[in-house]
């Protein structure tokens, strides 16, 4: 096994571009220890000219990237079923594979339907069969489904790869400001769109609770000011604009309240705003830098950087009591914290060594363990199923996405064809 | 030497007022007197403006040497790591600045900006402090703070965009800009 994703670690599954922004492309480069072998075999395609995706490689590369499977090359396969008539079970025992999945792919006026059989090779017996369908131009999003079902058919967890990606990329213009993007694209990088681009920064995206609107903070009119976006309109509108810093957009779990950053009172503290009726609320009220809030998934307390005992570290300031209690001890600087959804796991920036790294706290046992060997790491972003974490790291010079599993084990890297990419913001589970 | 020349000048123009009241032909008394006034009014008038000539010429001069000593001082004052604090650099270089400002009524603007490292919307409220640190010091220096903005951009607008201390202490800086 560890052959096979020796193996893997040099393979690039290069996505295929489909527009002339800046692509994310995915580079294995480390899987878990024990992964699961998996065999998915081409679809069978039952439509008129080409399929619009190739279903079967969308949900291979979907499994691989999770650390937890590691897919058979399709070069490998002693054949090709797509019927259960035609499982030859022995084919996959030679390949040691653990699990078979097929599939059928067609295409009746205007509906793409992808029916798909998941089998265990060791029993011999089909253990889930299931379809998907909506329009052809959701091709990818349905494959993304199937390979969530697979997903949480052998994990026990629901797969998060029917979920998108928002991050700002920047590219350098000679003789003017950098060019940044605030952008969206499926979980593995692909079919990236431009939501919003500027000649001014860009920061902080993030999503709503139902996955529709956005928000971020853009110094457009020359200062920096929070705005929110609807995603299937292009509606922006802007919610403040106070002197001093306008930061840190949060949403909170009932989507009816977002934490912010202002500086208006002087430096920065912890606001709330309700968004109905614009009306703040101050929740923090100290002479040190206060940034950074982050809703625990109740709604109840949120979490946030502050300097106030000489070093940022994490706080929680709970809304009922408004006391304020301090979350990180270990190391000079702990900074950006996210909580996993089922509000034990807490992510953050930690410094180790004069290294920045991405850390994950057990708010259970108190343990912190470092995520990731890079340098220079930052904005870590949670899966909604809490398996992986996205983060920005600079490599070659470079500001890239990666990823790394909640334990550690898995690693890639989302390398951009050109200029820098930060900030990525993994969105909550999609309403179909 | 710029304010002697112009004192001699006003030495000249008296003179010359009181030659004209000396050498005046008069019919009356009344003309006289009334030339006689005149004259002096002029003479002590031109006085003045020689006097305040003299006056501007000298904070002309001394602008300029103030001028001259926040140039070489320069606008960008810099920081420690995850510090807003005022370095003594940094302080004789705002010193200079503030010195210029006091005799102006130039207003300005103060850009905070950090290093690449730590999180970015730390960055940016540290970036207010090292401006609001700037700010605070020149209004204790006499500076009204109206007359100054402050804006934080954080990590967002580096001056060196490579990585490593001496990159990093390029990008830790507040930079005054008059509006």
């Amino acid at each position: 096994m560890k052959r096979l994703l020796t193996a893997l670690m040099s393979v690039v599954l290069a996505i295929s571009a489909t527009s002339a922004w800046a692509q994310l492309t995915i580079e294995i480069s480390q899987g878990a220890d024990n992964p699961t072998a998996i065999a998915v075999a081409p679809f069978a395609w039952q439509g008129m000219g080409a399929p619009p995706e190739d279903i079967a490689f969308i949900v291979d590369g979907d499994l691989a990237r999770s650390g937890q499977f590691a897919p058979i090359a399709q070069g490998d396969m002693l054949g090709n079923p797509t019927t259960e008539a035609e499982v030859f079970f022995r084919d996959w025992r030679a390949l040691n594979a653990e699990y078979l999945l097929i599939g059928r792919v067609s295409l009746e006026p205007d509906v793409l339907r992808v029916d798909y059989e998941l089998f265990d090779v060791l029993r011999q017996t089909k253990v889930l069969t299931g379809y998907e369908s909506g329009p052809a131009s959701d091709a990818r999003m349905l494959a993304h489904r199937v390979a969530d079902a697979v997903y949480e058919k052998l994990t026990g967890v629901p797969g998060a790869f029917a979920t998108k990606l928002l991050y700002i990329s920047v590219d350098r213009v000679p003789g003017r400001n950098d060019y940044s993007r605030l952008t969206m694209s499926d979980s593995d990088g692909a079919r990236p769109i431009v939501l919003f681009d500027t000649y001014e920064p860009l920061l902080a995206p993030t999503w709503s609770p139902d996955g529709k609107h956005i928000a971020y903070v853009s110094f457009e009119t020359g200062r920096p000011a929070i705005y929110r976006q609807e995603i299937a309109t292009g509606q922006r509108e802007q919610l403040t604009n106070f002197p001093g810093l306008n930061s840190s957009p949060a949403w909170s779990p009932d989507g009816k309240t977002m934490a912010m950053v202002l500086s208006k009172g002087g430096n920065a503290d912890i606001y709330l705003m309700d968004l109905a009726t614009k009306k703040l609320t101050q929740l923090t009220r100290h002479y040190a830098i206060d940034t950074e809030p982050a809703w625990m998934p109740d709604g109840r307390s949120l979490l946030f950087t502050s300097d106030r005992g000489g070093k940022p570290q994490i706080y929680r300031y709970d809304l009922s009591s408004g006391k304020t209690s301090r979350v990180t001890y270990e190391g000079t600087y702990n900074a950006r914290a996210r909580v996993s959804q089922d509000g034990r796991s807490v992510v953050m920036v930690h410094q180790a060594e004069g290294r920045f790294h991405i850390a994950i706290l057990d708010l259970v046992t108190n343990r912190m363990q470092i995520l990731t060997s890079t340098d220079l790491d930052e904005s870590p972003s949670i899966a909604p199923n809490g398996s992986m974490v996205l983060y920005a790291t600079k490599y070659q010079g470079r500001s890239i996405l990666a990823a790394v599993a909640v334990d550690g084990e898995a690693k890639f890297m989302l390398p951009a064809s050109k200029g820098d990419v930060r900030e990525p913001a993994w969105s909550p589970y999609l309403p179909r | 030497m710029k304010r002697l020349t112009v004192a001699s000048k006003a030495i000249a123009l008296l003179f010359t007022a009181v030659l004209l009241v000396a050498c005046s032909g008069s019919d009356t008394k009344e003309e006289d007197e009334a030339a006689a006034a005149a004259a002096a009014a002029a003479a002590s008038a031109s006085a003045a403006e020689a006097a305040q000539a003299a006056q501007g010429a000298a904070v002309s001069a001394e602008m300029a040497a103030l001028e001259e000593a926040a140039a070489s001082a320069g606008t960008v004052f810099y920081f420690e790591y995850d510090s807003s604090n005022l370095t003594p650099e940094a302080l004789d270089a705002l010193n200079a600045n503030i010195a210029l400002l006091q005799r102006n009524d130039i207003n300005v603007r103060l850009e905070g900006h950090t290093d690449e490292r730590g999180t970015r919307e730390y960055n940016l409220a540290l970036g207010e402090g090292r401006a609001n640190s700037v700010r605070d010091y020149m209004v204790a220096s006499g500076i009204p703070g109206y007359r100054i903005e402050t804006i934080s951009f954080g990590e967002e607008r580096p001056i060196a965009y490579g990585t490593g201390e001496a990159n990093w202490a390029e990008n830790r800086r507040v930079e005054l800009k008059p509006q």
